[in-house]
């Protein structure tokens, strides 16, 4: 039988692209519900097609609130823990000090935690002192624990750089600041690019730590939950659909750009 | 960890004391690097850890405030009304992490070895699901495994259900609501965790290895066996923890996909905390499951003799 030959021959790719197919599906059922006209309040069954949800993606009452609200922490989070990892990372890789063990253990424990954990434990302690709830205990607790992720994907960069770049740059007369500036910070760049986008994504994703913290501040992926319960608008899917499509453009005119680049730099 | 790999630093030159002073300042820069966030780590991490341990051994009620009483019989209690939760969430994050690393692995291998030009496409479709908020995507699991839905006519026809309900795992005629479900939407909810690292070490793996067991008349099953499978060890072991790790503490996936008879301990903490405002249970509760996980994740690491790992 060639057919079962094949397939055998092809198993590895037939496995993978069935797995691949499990993760996309859940993105595709999404888009396809964003043009559903629903009957009743749950958007689960297939009633008939309406671009309606398309046209007004802020129609539902507090959602486009909350996803301002979810851009403004992740923004900020991206910004603080990219800065405090940025400089954690080059400590860790460009020096030798003592209790670095001890501080890489602290920098990977977070990575190493059920999320409950932490996010119940940072509510013990903003309980304790008293602290009230909302965007300033967000914003906290995001920076913390995108902190760790920041610091292993820059630390990567960095051990990968030559600091030979950077004696030649200091050999040229560059102070320290020009050095950094001029040499350093753009070889790290990718690094750290890598770093706060993944802070971005996590932060603006967060539901488990946000919702223990968050007292009554609803932000997006709140949002989404309460809506579970009360029965979700379309609006969701049309802006989980927008995120997806956002996020493989970016994705691939990065690669187009990053291809053109090493085509350029070959001759 | 690639200390060896570290630049030697300058050898010092004490030969004028002028430059003295400036070098003893410049040891002190890691430690201006590292305040920062550290101190971030410290107070919002470690100190709300210890903070925990001390609300777990208190007692009190709200109205009347709580206090250290050194009450240990709240660890006995929770543990004994909760351990089907407990065993719950382990059972169900392992088996979603067994469920990710059998699917997992065929795509990174897929995109490590035979994607060629294909390749950044396909990573770009492991990675661009993160950016739909995983709660929208979960959610379309209850669409997708639907009562009368096309899944479960097929499950149903095949009379894979028929199995499955026997052992549990389902209903008759329903997916929806029953252990399944939660594994299915665990397993999916994690497995770019699981992708990502198992490509990252696969792609190490130097592509001439492979030909030289060929050369010495190994099957492409003994290759696997002896050679990838082996070097790909790093990336099975942190794919595991990560996906393992946050699998046990979720509680998201239970609580969209699953019942009341498929709550896990993540739900319990959420509810003591945020609910029931019974902080001592809650507290303990959540300490238990950091001290299992913890020593899980240790005895794994031991076990898979990659200690240098993370």
């Amino acid at each position: 039988m060639p057919v079962l030959r094949w397939i055998r021959r092809n198993l590895v790719v037939i496995a993978g692209l069935l797995t691949l197919a499990y993760m996309i599906v859940p993105n595709i059922v999404v888009m396809v519900f964003s043009f559903n006209k629903p009957n009743g309040r749950f958007n689960y069954a297939w009633q008939r097609f309406s671009l309606d949800a398309w046209k007004d993606p802020c129609g539902v009452a507090d959602l486009c609130g909350s996803l301002s609200l979810s851009l403004q922490i992740a923004f900020w989070a991206t910004l603080g823990a990219t800065a405090l990892g940025t400089m954690i990372a080059f400590a860790l890789v460009r020096y030798r000090f003592r209790a670095r063990g001890a501080i890489n253990s602290l920098i990977f424990l977070p990575m190493a935690m059920p999320e409950v954990v932490m996010a119940a434990s940072l509510l013990t302690l903003f309980l304790n002192m008293g602290a009230q709830l909302g965007f300033w205990t967000v914003l906290i607790a995001h920076i913390m624990f995108c902190l760790s992720f920041v610091v292993t994907a820059v630390k990567a960069r960095v051990m990968s750089m030559d600091p030979r770049l950077e004696e030649a740059a200091r050999d040229l007369y560059a102070g320290p600041v020009q050095t950094f500036v001029r040499v350093t910070l753009p070889i790290a760049a990718p690094g750290i690019a890598a770093g706060a986008l993944l802070a971005f994504a996590l932060s603006f994703d967060d539901f488990i730590i946000t919702n223990f913290n968050a007292g009554s501040t609803v932000t997006f992926p709140m949002f989404v939950w309460g809506s579970a319960q009360r029965g979700t608008p379309v609006q969701i899917n049309v802006i989980g659909t927008a995120m997806f499509i956002m996020a493989i453009s970016v994705v691939l005119v990065g690669q187009v750009i990053a291809a053109r680049r090493k085509n350029n730099a070959r001759p | 960890m690639s200390l060896t790999e570290a630049p030697p630093a300058p050898p010092a030159e004490p030969r004028e004391p002028v430059l003295r002073k400036p070098s003893a300042r410049k040891r002190l820069v890691p430690y201006w690097l590292l305040l920062p966030g550290i101190l971030w780590l410290v107070v919002f991490f470690a100190l709300p850890l210890v903070y925990q341990a001390s609300t777990s051994v208190q007692t009190g009620s709200l109205e009347q405030g709580f206090e250290v009483t050194w009450h240990f019989q709240t660890y006995v209690d929770a543990l004994r009304e909760y351990y089907p939760q407990f065993i719950r969430s382990l059972l169900y994050a392992g088996t979603a992490t067994i469920l990710c690393l059998l699917l997992g692995y065929p795509l990174a291998y897929l995109i490590a070895f035979k994607a060629g030009r294909w390749r950044n496409l396909v990573l770009v479709l492991v990675i661009a699901p993160f950016f739909t908020s995983f709660l929208i995507r979960t959610l379309a699991w209850k669409t997708i495994l639907a009562d009368g839905g096309a899944v479960v006519d097929v499950l149903n026809t095949l009379h894979v259900l028929d199995v499955t309900s026997w052992l549990g795992w389902t209903e008759s005629n329903r997916v929806l609501a029953t252990p399944m479900a939660v594994v299915c939407g665990l397993t999916y909810n994690f497995l770019p965790f699981m992708i990502l690292p198992l490509y990252t070490s696969l792609e190490r793996i130097d592509g001439r290895l492979h030909e030289a067991a060929g050369d010495l008349y190994a099957t492409p099953a003994t290759t696997f066996r002896k050679v990838t499978f082996p070097l790909s060890m790093p990336g099975v072991v942190s794919g595991t923890l990560l996906t393992f790790i946050p699998a046990s503490g979720d509680y998201v996936n239970a609580e969209l996909l699953g019942s009341t008879d498929t709550k896990m301990v993540g739900s319990v903490i959420q509810s003591q905390f945020l609910r029931v405002l019974d902080y001592p249970t809650a507290a303990a509760l959540s300490f238990i499951l950091m001290a299992i996980v913890l020593l899980a994740v240790t005895f794994y690491i031991r076990r898979s003799g990659t200690e240098d790992l993370v």
